[in-house]
Order: C-alpha cells, then sequence, then structure tokens
C-alpha cells in the first residue's frame, strides 16, 4: 500500500466555541478520489480547506505529501505548490485574462519562462474544450466557463492533489455537465488525487473511490460509492440519502 | 394641461427639436421656473463678465493708471507682471532655464502616461530628466550660474513640490494601507498611530514643524534645505489619505480574491503586487486621485513657510506700487494655471480608469 499523499490525525478545530471539526481522522492514497458529502454546516467545506491551509486546525496534524502543515509559512508555500484547488465561485482574477489567469502561477511561483508557461496554459485549455477564450477576461465568460478555467488553472501548477469545493453549486444547472464531465475525464485520464466535496451523487458513483459522509463535524460514514448508496449502514446517513436522492 | 404630443419618427427636425427642448426645460411648472431662473443668472453674470474680461479691458498700458482708465480688467498688470508670477525671484536673464527645465517636466509627465512605457525606460526618462532639470535649475556647470534654490520660485516651484509629493507618498501610503490591515500588532500599531496623528493635524501646522522643529532634532552642523523640508511635510501629510483610501478599495476586494491567490501558493508580497493591488486601487481611482488634485493647490500653503511658490509669487507682484490693486487679475491668471493642470490630472484619471476597464463590465 502506497505511503498516505494526505494523513489527518485527530484533527480538531474551533470557531470560537463552535466546534467545526471533531476528531477527523483520514487517509488519502495518491491517486484515490474521494467525495465527500453531507448536510449544510457539517464542516466538509473546513475539512478540505484546512488541507491547503486556507484554514487553520487547533489541533490534531496534518501530512500532506510528506510536509507537516503548520504555522511555517515555508511548509504551507511548498504544501500549496502542490495542492490545487477549485472554488464554488471560481476566484478567477477579473483584471487578468484568462491566458494571464492560468500563467500566474507557473511563471511566478514555478518559476518557468512565460513562452513555456503559455504553452502548457494553452494545452490546458485545450484539456478543458475552450481554447479560443484565452485572450478574453473573466468577466466575458459564462460560468460554466469560468469554471473550467479555474480548473485548468489549479491544473497548470502540476499539484500532485485536486481539491474541489461544490465546484458545480453555483452553476445553471445546464453548465453542471459540461464541468462534471472534466472532471471526471481528469479522473480517468490522468489518475489526479481528488478530493472533491459535492452534491452531485452521480458523479460520485461515477468516478469516486471512496464517498465519506460528514455531519456536524464528524466522519460518520464512509465506504466505496455502491456500498455507500445501496447499503448505508448509519441513520444519519440513511437520512441524508432519502433527502437528496429524490 | 396636459401635454400629449410625443416625439415620433415620422416628424421633421424642427417639431423634434421644439418637443425635445420642451421636454427638457418646460416639462412641468417647477422645471420651468427652474429654467427662467437659470437663463436670467446666465443673463446677469455672462455679458457682465464678458465685459469686464474683453470689452473694457487693456490689454496694453503703460501704467496703472491708464489701465484703470477703461475700467474693465487690466490684463496688461499680467503682461507686465508674468515673468514675476511665473519665475520668481530668479535671475532675470537666466529665466529661460526655469522654463526649459519646467517644459522639460510637462514633457516627461504627459510621456509618463503612455503605457508602453510603463516598464525600465519609465524610469531611465526620468532619471535623464530629472538629471537635466537639476542642473538647468542649479547651474553652476557647463558654464550656468550657479542658483542656489532659495531664488527659484513661482511656478517651477509649484510643479516640483506637487510632483515630488504625489509621485513619493503614494507608494508610502500603499505600505501604511497595507501595514494597518497587517496581523502583526507591532506593525499594526506604528501604522494606525501614524495615520491618526497626521489625520488630526492641518497642513499648516505640519509645514511649520517641518521648517522649525526638524533643525533642532538633527545633529549640530546638518541642515536640511527648506525645500525639502516642505517636501517631507507634504509626503507625510499626503501618505496618511492615501493610505486611508487604498485601505478602503483592499476593503472592497473579496475574500475570495485572497484565497484564489492563496491556493495558487503566492507569498505575500506577490499576492498584493499581482493581484490585490491592481484590483484595489483601480477601484480607488477617484478618490486618489482627488487627493492628488488636492495637494496639488495645497504647495500654496508653502506660503506660510517663505517658499515661494507660485501663489507668493503671485502676491508679491501685487505689493508693487506702481501696480496696485490689481489682485483680481493676478488670481484670475493663476487660477487658469492651478485649474489647466488640476482639470488635465482629472481628465487623465477618466481616461485611466476607461482603460483599464476593459472587459469588465461595472
Amino acid at each position: 500500500m502506497a505511503e498516505a499523499i494526505i494523513q489527518m490525525r485527530d484533527v480538531n478545530k474551533w470557531y470560537g466555541k463552535f466546534h467545526v471539526l471533531r476528531n477527523i481522522n483520514l487517509e488519502v492514497a495518491p491517486k484515490e478520489r474521494i467525495v465527500v458529502c453531507g448536510p449544510s454546516g457539517s464542516g466538509k467545506s473546513t475539512l478540505i480547506r484546512c488541507l491547503n491551509r486556507l484554514e487553520e486546525h487547533q489541533q490534531g496534524s496534518i501530512i500532506v505529501d510528506g510536509t507537516e502543515l503548520t504555522n511555517d509559512v515555508k511548509h504551507v508555500e511548498a504544501i500549496r505548490r502542490e495542492v490545487g484547488m477549485v472554488f464554488q465561485h471560481f476566484n478567477l482574477f477579473p483584471h487578468l485574462t484568462v491566458l494571464e489567469n492560468l500563467t500566474l502561477g507557473p511563471i511566478w511561483v514555478l518559476k518557468k519562462p512565460k513562452v513555456e508557461a503559455e504553452k502548457e496554459a494553452m494545452s490546458y485549455l485545450e484539456r478543458v474544450r475552450i481554447p479560443e477564450q484565452a485572450n478574453k477576461f473573466p468577466g466575458q465568460l459564462s460560468g460554466g466557463q469560468q469554471q473550467r478555467v479555474a480548473i485548468a488553472r489549479s491544473l497548470c501548477m502540476n499539484p500532485k492533489v485536486m481539491l474541489f469545493d461544490e465546484p458545480t453549486s453555483a452553476l445553471d444547472p445546464e453548465m453542471v455537465k459540461e464541468v462534471l464531465d472534466v472532471m471526471v475525464e481528469l479522473a480517468v485520464d490522468t489518475g489526479m488525487t481528488m478530493i472533491c466535496v459535492t452534491h452531485e451523487m452521480g458523479f460520485a458513483r461515477k468516478v469516486a473511490d471512496r464517498v465519506i459522509f460528514m455531519d456536524q463535524g464528524e466522519i460518520i460514514e464512509e465506504n466505496t460509492p455502491d456500498a455507500f448508496f445501496d447499503n448505508p449502514q448509519n441513520e444519519r446517513t440513511k437520512l441524508f440519502l432519502s433527502q437528496i436522492l429524490h | 394641461m396636459q401635454n400629449t404630443i410625443h416625439s415620433t419618427p415620422n416628424m421633421g427636425l424642427d417639431a423634434k427639436i421644439i418637443i425635445g427642448l420642451r421636454d427638457r426645460f418646460f416639462s412641468s411648472i417647477g422645471n420651468s421656473i427652474l429654467t427662467v431662473l437659470s437663463v436670467w443668472l446666465l443673463l446677469m453674470a455672462i455679458p457682465a463678465l464678458f465685459d469686464w474680461g474683453f470689452t473694457r479691458a487693456s490689454f496694453y498700458a503703460n501704467n496703472a493708471q491708464e489701465c484703470r482708465a477703461a475700467g474693465g480688467a487690466c490684463w496688461a498688470f499680467i503682461g507686465e507682471k508674468y515673468r514675476f508670477i511665473l519665475f520668481g525671484t530668479y535671475p532675470f536673464e537666466q529665466q529661460w532655464r526655469p522654463l526649459v527645465a519646467m517644459l522639460l517636466f510637462v514633457a516627461m509627465l504627459i510621456l509618463s502616461t503612455w503605457r508602453r512605457l510603463w516598464n525600465i525606460s519609465l524610469l531611465a526618462l526620468w532619471t535623464v530628466g530629472l538629471a537635466t532639470a537639476a542642473i538647468l535649475m542649479w547651474g553652476g556647470i557647463f558654464g550656468l550660474t550657479y542658483v542656489e534654490n532659495s531664488n527659484w520660485g513661482g511656478l517651477p516651484v509649484t510643479l516640483l513640490l506637487a510632483t515630488f509629493a504625489i509621485a513619493l507618498s503614494f507608494p508610502i501610503g500603499v505600505v501604511l494601507a497595507l501595514g494597518r490591515r497587517s496581523k502583526m500588532p507591532a506593525i499594526k500599531s506604528i501604522c494606525v498611530v501614524y495615520i491618526e496623528l497626521i489625520r488630526g493635524v492641518p497642513l499648516i501646522s505640519l509645514l511649520f514643524m517641518a521648517s522649525l522643529m526638524l533643525p533642532l532634532f538633527l545633529p549640530e552642523g546638518l541642515t536640511i534645505d527648506k525645500l525639502l523640508r516642505a517636501l517631507i511635510a507634504m509626503v507625510l501629510f499626503a501618505a496618511a489619505y492615501v493610505a486611508e483610501t487604498v485601505r478602503g478599495g483592499l476593503q472592497a476586494i473579496p475574500k475570495g480574491q485572497f484565497e484564489g491567490a492563496e491556493s495558487l501558493g503566492l507569498s505575500y508580497w506577490q499576492q498584493m503586487r499581482l493581484i490585490i493591488l491592481p484590483q484595489a486601487l483601480k477601484i480607488v481611482i477617484p478618490p486618489l486621485v482627488g487627493i492628488f488634485i488636492s495637494m496639488f493647490k495645497d504647495t500654496s500653503l508653502v506660503v506660510i513657510i517663505g517658499i515661494f511658490d507660485l501663489t507668493l509669487a503671485a502676491k508679491s507682484a501685487l505689493a508693487d506700487a506702481n501696480w496696485q490693486g490689481f489682485g483680481v487679475e493676478a488670481y484670475v491668471f493663476i487660477s487658469l494655471i492651478y485649474f489647466t493642470f488640476c482639470f488635465s490630472m482629472s481628465r487623465y484619471s477618466q481616461a485611466l480608469e476607461r482603460r483599464l476597464s476593459v472587459g469588465q463590465k461595472r
């Protein structure tokens, strides 16, 4: 069994008095695809945001690709180079063109020369099927296109792990499919390690190696997709599934 | 009375004009009253102004009495005094030097607005340009007689103070704004104290303090040039206001932008320089340019510490015993000069805003 690329041990986090993550223990193997689901407020977004230090955990340890996540800025920056993130609201940079959005990280963080960075960026834009938008600004694109640019932007950093924080939740229904297709292709073609917080259960069934259910800060149940959806063990899991699969 | 006639495409042009005028100026009782009032005010003011400024004005006169005889504006006063107002006590025969230096300055400012020059060549341009201007103003080499800067005056002094005050206060203000938002308590406190102290006092008192108190703090024998002291005071003053304005812009940036930048692994300064500050500064261009325009006009306050800027030069020109009582002409003259510069800054900022909004609907 390969060394886990992500190890979370007894991770606890509080927002003031509110205990948002309770004793999280999670190991993610390389190339594994994990879908995290759960009701609103269960801490799933907080969980993955702790993995690239957008949130800080107060107790326990998180080790990403052999580096422990602490307050040490060098550690944090090293980890962020290996972990890419796709946000619910895209977070593209509106004052830069699509191509500039993609090449920013490679040029300034990975220190690649501009020509090489642009070539790679164009190839990723083709992978997400919007190469013709390279010189447009994000504000001129549709939501689905913007999210695909965001995915390409993270991919340009050649990360080892991709985190997705509800990537399709802010999209119109007809655009959800185009983004999910890109994510499926990513999983199938590249073998990227993916941790995805989503409500798209069809996606989970198709792509996930493991589905994790969270409620009130705890991991309640985790299983393979078929076992999870067809044979949920915990009462809370059954309740959640009955609410979303209608 | 209900007007039911509206403009339609089939009407002739004259009908459309009349209806357009009616809709704009006479669409209601209140509107009609305002229109009549405005026209009356304009009829009172403009012919009188035109009469004073052009019809009865004397453009050429040998002395004050001749000039006043016509009863209108005495532009001959300006003709007589303009060199003094513009160049102050700079030696008369050498005044071509500040003229060339000023033209050079203005040329550099105009060239700096050209976006294609926004790289290292801009630095080169200003280094060479400032060196040339310095040689022209001070002299002492290349056969030019030496003119110490206490003899400089008028518009070159105003331009110099304003340009350097604006250029230096801007980066300092940005750093202060970032410092005030810092999580490190020491840095944050220093920035807060500085900003609140400076904002609590008028520029005049800062100029006084710089002029009188600064020499007391310096070691024996070391003096700072008076012009430099005034410049320091103005830079410190403007930086506080720039800081607060930029801080407002920073607050307007959604948290997602910071997170997007962080998730790419950019360092703090890379995030600020590449992502956050470009967006924040663009948002606050209107109030920022307002601060700069105010600073340009605030240079007139150096009158208080005896520096010969454009305003003091105008004031001194009025002290001439042979040409008494032409205050209006003098101040109209310098107002036009101030207006030219300030209005240009305002127009440039609007053009800049338009150019930076390409592709982003706002």
